[in-house]
């Protein structure tokens, strides 16, 4: 305790922070919010074309969790010290899933900015990479924890490795690793709208585009919009996880 | 009677210094309901997962049907695995599908990998699953999820599963251990059943030296890696349940004394 205090106060004093300022300074941020930050009426008008970009980041985010799940599927196979084929494969698929989710989705990002440019491609990469690194660690997860019991029995009945997979491994996991999909799917809508802010499309960018304009109206809209959007997916994929487990 | 199974000078060891099993011999005969007990730990389980090279044997000989099993291949050893059904403590069905996916599940061994994974089972296969189930009293619980059943039906499953194989061997892996006197018994009878009725050894580990004492044709006894005790049930004394489960072993003893009582 004694240690964090330490801690904090060094780094208040190595950046200069203070605390007194920064808490007194809450209340005229609170003021400035209400005063400036919310949806009026011309800022109804650019609604279409805030919902058309909303849809656009849904929709990559989307599919960029669906597509990582296909192949976090296959790797999380090799790497489950259940269902592995081997040693080798197992560290290696566990190596390159580890490598794809350290890496910040802003980071990735960046990175692939270079390669594709300020195209819906970049922010659609970067979010592939994380969610594939991410989901290949928690369907992993899901295998060892599905156990050996029923592998055992259909090795001992003699079933090929194809069968002990798709007939018993896969039906056990489905609804976790569904489970998983959904949150990354959640995770992925949030994080694009900091990447699309960072790759100039989608929701990301309306917001940073009427915020740079001033236009704090409209901006609040856009957050307003994303708000209300992640309450509905979170509630749909409440629903299916109710009827799936 | 021809001998099915004989276990010749097997060994097992785990890493450097555990050894598991340790010159193992003994046969089996055709038809015979043979009991392995002994105290937690002793290889029971080791053992019977060497017959069927679930556990590969550092050393010494396993003949199957006139055919060794230890250095069998991929194919072979698929083919030699139809032959042997097996049955868990934990019944190590997958819980999510239905009984009778469960149950078709034994038929695999026998698919190639293509028809397995496309569940490509012929109308015959079926049939004898449903009878089978039916045999097993379990007519009603066909399309239930296995989630939904109770430890013994789950257990009535997996030997549904085992005999979909039409094995010549059955092994049990502690078939009672999780159940409750009632359906520990019922467990017990429809493998006395099945034994006797469809010819089928079985091969079955036991905690419960009485439960040993009362359905086998004869029992094995391991204790630290070693057969102790290989003769009828008649033949079991005090003495020799003590030398299988060491010194604290009362209650067990005075099981056995009940028996000899009768």
């Amino acid at each position: 305790m004694l240690l964090f205090c330490a801690v904090s106060y060094g780094a208040m004093i190595f950046t200069q922070f203070n605390a007194v300022k920064g808490f007194t300074s809450i209340p005229s941020a609170i003021q400035w919010g209400i005063s400036n930050f919310y949806p009026a009426a011309h800022s109804f008008e650019k609604l279409p074309a805030i919902l058309n970009k909303l849809l656009e980041t849904i929709l990559t985010a989307i599919a960029a969790s669906t597509i990582a799940a296909v192949f976090a599927l296959f790797f999380s196979v090799f790497g489950s010290k259940i269902t592995k084929v081997n040693n080798i494969l197992s560290i290696m698929s566990r190596g390159v899933a580890t490598l794809f989710r350290n890496i910040d989705v802003a980071a990735w990002a960046l990175i692939l900015l270079f390669s594709f440019g300020q195209s819906v491609l970049t922010g659609y990469f970067a979010l592939f990479f994380v969610s594939f690194g991410f989901l290949t660690r928690a369907f992993i997860e899901v295998l060892d924890e599905v156990g050996e019991s029923s592998v055992e029995a259909l090795k001992a009945t003699g079933a090929s490795y194809p069968m002990i997979i798709l007939k018993s491994v896969i039906p056990s996991s489905t609804p976790q690793m569904i489970s998983w999909i959904l949150f990354m799917i959640e995770i992925n809508i949030r994080s694009a709208t900091l990447v699309g802010i960072l790759t100039g499309t989608g929701i990301g960018f309306s917001f940073d585009l009427y915020y740079k304009n001033l236009d704090y109206n409209t901006a609040s809209l856009v957050v307003l919009t994303i708000v209300v959007s992640i309450l509905i997916l979170e509630y749909l994929s409440n629903y299916v996880r109710r009827v799936i487990l | 009677m021809t001998t099915l199974l004989n276990v010749k000078d097997v060994s097992k060891q785990y890493g450097q210094d555990t050894l598991a099993l340790s010159d193992v011999n003994f046969s089996v005969e055709e038809g015979e309901f043979v009991s392995i007990i002994g105290p937690s730990g002793a290889g029971k389980s080791t053992l019977l997962r060497c017959i069927n090279r679930m556990i590969n044997v550092s050393s010494g000989d396993i003949t199957f049907d006139n055919e060794s099993v230890v250095g069998l291949k991929k194919k072979e050893l698929r083919r030699l695995r139809t032959n042997i059904g097996m049955i868990f403590q934990h019944y190590n069905l997958v819980e999510r599908l239905s009984v009778i996916e469960n149950v078709m599940h034994g038929r695999l061994g026998y698919k190639s990998t293509f028809a397995g994974i496309l569940s490509l089972y012929k109308e015959e296969e079926k049939e004898h699953a449903v009878h089978l189930l039916k045999l097993l009293g379990l007519e009603d619980q066909i399309y239930k999820r296995c989630d939904q059943l109770s430890g013994g039906q789950k257990q009535r499953v997996g030997i549904a599963r085992a005999l979909t194989q039409n094995p010549k061997l059955l092994l049990c892996d502690e078939p009672i251990a999780s159940l409750d006197p009632n359906a520990s018994k019922k467990i017990m009878d429809y493998l006395q059943n099945i034994s006797v009725s469809m010819g089928i050894t079985v091969l079955v580990n036991l905690h419960q030296v009485d439960v040993a004492l009362k359905y086998s044709d004869r029992i094995i006894g391991v204790s630290g890696g070693k057969i102790v005790y290989n003769d009828s049930p008649e033949q079991m004394t005090q003495e020799k349940i003590k030398t299988i489960y060491g010194s604290e072993a009362d209650d067990l003893i005075a099981a056995a004394g009940d028996k000899n009582a009768v």
